[in-house]
C-alpha cells in the first residue's frame, strides 16, 4: 500500500504532541483505568482531572443524569488534592510514557498561584490547563471565567509563577455573553492557549420526586448535544485571535467530529463523554481522523486547523 | 483505593437467547474465553440503542450466571428488568444480534476459604447473581440458605435450576401474592441469633442493603452487599457512582462503586451519608 504520509503531530504553544487527540479533564481520572483498554502513549496526552490544593469529596449523589445525546454531571471536583496527585498520579503516568497535561482548579486567585508553584517543581509535565470554569461548585461566583477581570487575575497569578517553561492553557465556559472578550482578557494576562469549551450549565427535574434530580441541583451538560456550541465558540475565538492555539472539546465522538472542531480552529481535541460510552473512543477517533484527513487531501493536522475560515472561494 | 478489574475487556458478544421470565428478560450472551475470568458479583457494561442512538452511556447489569463449554464456548446470563429506555431496547434485541460489551467489571463477592453458613438475600431482580454465587459456595462445601423478596410475586426471580443450589429458599412479598407476607429482612435477626449465619451476601435495592447492615451491626456476621448506584461509565473514570466508605481512622472516602464495588463490606458503608456531602478529614 502506498499511503500518503500524514503529519499527525500538533503543538499547543511550545508543547509538541505526536497526535492531536487528548483525554478531557474530568473524564479520564488520572489515566489508570483507560490504560486497561489502550496504550496511553498512542494518544496526544492525558489531561488529568482538575485538581485542587486540598482533598475534596465533591457533591452529593445523584451526580449524573443522561439527557438526549448527552449527560449532566455534578461531580464538584472530587479529588485527592495536589500533593497526593503529584506524588502518585503524575509519576505513574510519566513512567507509562504518557504525555501529561495537568489541570488545576482553585477557589481563590491565590490557590491557582499555589497550585502553579507546586506544578513548577515537577519535571515532565507537558502543559498546564487552568480550569477557571468548573460549573459544579457551591458558588457560581467561583467561576472565574464568567468575568474578564476575575478570569484575567487567575491567569495572571499563574503566569507570575510559570514564565514560559510549559504552556498555560485557560479553560473557558461558553456560558457568557461574549466568549471572545473573556478569551482576549486571559490571553492578555498571559495564557498561551485556550481550552474551549467546559460543560454547559443545565438542570434535569425528576418527575417522580418533582425536584431537581442531581444532588447539586445543577450540572454540566456534555456529549454530542453541546458539540455545535463548541464549534461556534472555537470558530469565534479563532476568528478573533487566529494565532492563539485552542484545545477544542465538546461532544466529540468520532473522527468526523474531531475534524469539525479542527476546521473551526482547534489545534488539539479532548475527548470526554465519548470515553464513558466507549473506553476505546480515543484510539478509534484517532484512526477515523487520520483516514479523514488523508481522504480530504491534508498533509498534516496543522494544515486543517482553522481551514473553515478561509475566504478563497473554494 | 482499588484498581479496575484486570480482566476487563471490550468485545462484541452475540445474543444466544432472549426469553421473558416473569417481569424480566433472561438474556444469554456468547463471550468465549472471557467466561473463565467472570466471578459472581462482577458486572457488565453494555452499549445500547445502536449507532444513531441518542443514548450516549452504557448500561450496567450484574452478571447473573456464567456457563462454560457450551457449543459456542462460554456464555454470560443477564436478568434484565425492562423499565428504562436502555433496558427496554436491550430486552427487544433478538437472538443473533451483536452487543458491544465491557466485562468483567468491578469487585466480585469474596468466597470463604473454609466452609461457612452463608445466607443469600436478594431483592427483586437483585436475586439473579445470587444463584451463580450459590453454586460456587455450595461447591466449596458451604451451607447456603436463601431469602428472596419483592413488592409482588411477578417480581420474584427464582429459576428452578437455581433453587437446587440452595439448601433452603424462602420467598417474601410485600403484597403477600407469593410466599410469606412481609419484607425479606424480617427473619434475618432471628437466624443470626440462632447462630446459623456466618456470612450474608446481599443484592438488591439500597434500602434493603442498609436494613441488613443495621441488623448485622454489632454481630460477628460479615455482610457483603452488591450496591446499586447510577453510573455513567462503569470503568472508573466519571466519578458519578461514589459511596461514602468509612476508613480505619474514622474519616470518610468517597469510593467508586464500579471499581471499589459493586460488592462492598456493608459494615464500612456510611449508609446515613449516602446522598450527602460528608466533610473531608477525620470525623
Amino acid at each position: 500500500m502506498n499511503q500518503p504520509t500524514l503529519d499527525f503531530s500538533t503543538t499547543l504553544g511550545n508543547a509538541w504532541f505526536p497526535a492531536p487527540i487528548f483525554t478531557a479533564s474530568g473524564c479520564a481520572s488520572s489515566g489508570k483505568e483507560l490504560s486497561q483498554f489502550f496504550d496511553l502513549r498512542e494518544i496526544g496526552a492525558v489531561v488529568t482531572k482538575s485538581v485542587m490544593n486540598k482533598a475534596r469529596h465533591g457533591r452529593a449523589t445523584p451526580r449524573m443524569a443522561e439527557t438526549p445525546s448527552g449527560m449532566l454531571n455534578s461531580i464538584g471536583l472530587q479529588g485527592p488534592g495536589i500533593d497526593q496527585f503529584l506524588a502518585q498520579d503524575v509519576p505513574w503516568l510519566l513512567a507509562k510514557g504518557a504525555r501529561v497535561i495537568v489541570s488545576i482548579a482553585g477557589e481563590t486567585t491565590d490557590e491557582y498561584a499555589m497550585l502553579a508553584r507546586k506544578i513548577r517543581s515537577v519535571q515532565g509535565i507537558s502543559a498546564l490547563e487552568v480550569n477557571i470554569s468548573c460549573p459544579n461548585v457551591e458558588n457560581r461566583g467561583m467561576v472565574f471565567a464568567c468575568e474578564r477581570d476575575t478570569a484575567a487575575r487567575a491567569i495572571d497569578g499563574v503566569r507570575k509563577i510559570i514564565g514560559g517553561e510549559i504552556p498555560i492553557i485557560a479553560k473557558l465556559t461558553p456560558d457568557v455573553t461574549d466568549i471572545t472578550s473573556i478569551a482576549a482578557a486571559v490571553v492578555d494576562a498571559g495564557a498561551d492557549g485556550l481550552a474551549l469549551i467546559n460543560t454547559v450549565l443545565g438542570m434535569v427535574i425528576n418527575l417522580e420526586t418533582m425536584k431537581p434530580h442531581l444532588g447539586g441541583k445543577t450540572g454540566g451538560l456534555s456529549g454530542p448535544a453541546i458539540r455545535p456550541v463548541a464549534v461556534r465558540a472555537i470558530y469565534q475565538v479563532h476568528s478573533a485571535m487566529p494565532h492563539v492555539p485552542i484545545l477544542g472539546m465538546g461532544g466529540v465522538a468520532s473522527g468526523r467530529d474531531a475534524l469539525e472542531l479542527i476546521l473551526a480552529g482547534a489545534s488539539g481535541i479532548s475527548v470526554g463523554t465519548a470515553s464513558f460510552g466507549d473506553p476505546m473512543a480515543i484510539p478509534r477517533i484517532q484512526r477515523e481522523l487520520t483516514a479523514l484527513l488523508v481522504a480530504k487531501g491534508f498533509a498534516s493536522v496543522k494544515d486543517a486547523i482553522g481551514y473553515a475560515h478561509r475566504e478563497d472561494g473554494n | 483505593m482499588s484498581t479496575i478489574n484486570k480482566s476487563a475487556t471490550q468485545l462484541n458478544a452475540t445474543i444466544l437467547s432472549n426469553k421473558r421470565v416473569g417481569a424480566y428478560h433472561q438474556i444469554l450472551l456468547a463471550i468465549g474465553d472471557l467466561a473463565s475470568v467472570c466471578r459472581p458479583g462482577n458486572f457488565v457494561a453494555i452499549s445500547v440503542g445502536g449507532d444513531t442512538s441518542r443514548m450516549v452511556l452504557r448500561r450496567a447489569f450484574a452478571i447473573s450466571r456464567i456457563t462454560h463449554g457450551s457449543a459456542s464456548g462460554g456464555a454470560m446470563e443477564l436478568i434484565v428488568a425492562p423499565h428504562g429506555s436502555g433496558s427496554k431496547w436491550l430486552c427487544a434485541q433478538e437472538e443473533g444480534v451483536e452487543l458491544d460489551i465491557v466485562a468483567p467489571l468491578g469487585k466480585a463477592f469474596g468466597i470463604p476459604t473454609t466452609p461457612v453458613n452463608a445466607l443469600l438475600v436478594g431483592g427483586g431482580y437483585g436475586s439473579a447473581p445470587l444463584f451463580g454465587l450459590a453454586e460456587v459456595l455450595k461447591s466449596r462445601g458451604c451451607r447456603v440458605d436463601m431469602l428472596l423478596g419483592a413488592s409482588t410475586g411477578s417480581k420474584i426471580y427464582a429459576p428452578l435450576e437455581g433453587k437446587r443450589s440452595a439448601s433452603t429458599l424462602k420467598i417474601f412479598t410485600e403484597d403477600g401474592s407469593m410466599g410469606e407476607h412481609g419484607r425479606v429482612t424480617a427473619p434475618i435477626r432471628e437466624l443470626i441469633a440462632q447462630g446459623s449465619v456466618d456470612v450474608i451476601y446481599s443484592c438488591g435495592p439500597m434500602s434493603m442493603l442498609r436494613a441488613i447492615s443495621e441488623i448485622t451491626d454489632g454481630t460477628d456476621v460479615v455482610h457483603q452487599c452488591a450496591v446499586e448506584e447510577s453510573m455513567a461509565c462503569g470503568i472508573g473514570i466519571c466519578m458519578t457512582c461514589v459511596l461514602p466508605i468509612k476508613n480505619d481512622d474514622g474519616s470518610i472516602s468517597m469510593l467508586r462503586s464500579c471499581i471499589d464495588g459493586p460488592v462492598m463490606d456493608g459494615s464500612l458503608v456510611a449508609w446515613d451519608l449516602v446522598g450527602k456531602t460528608p466533610p473531608v478529614g477525620i470525623a
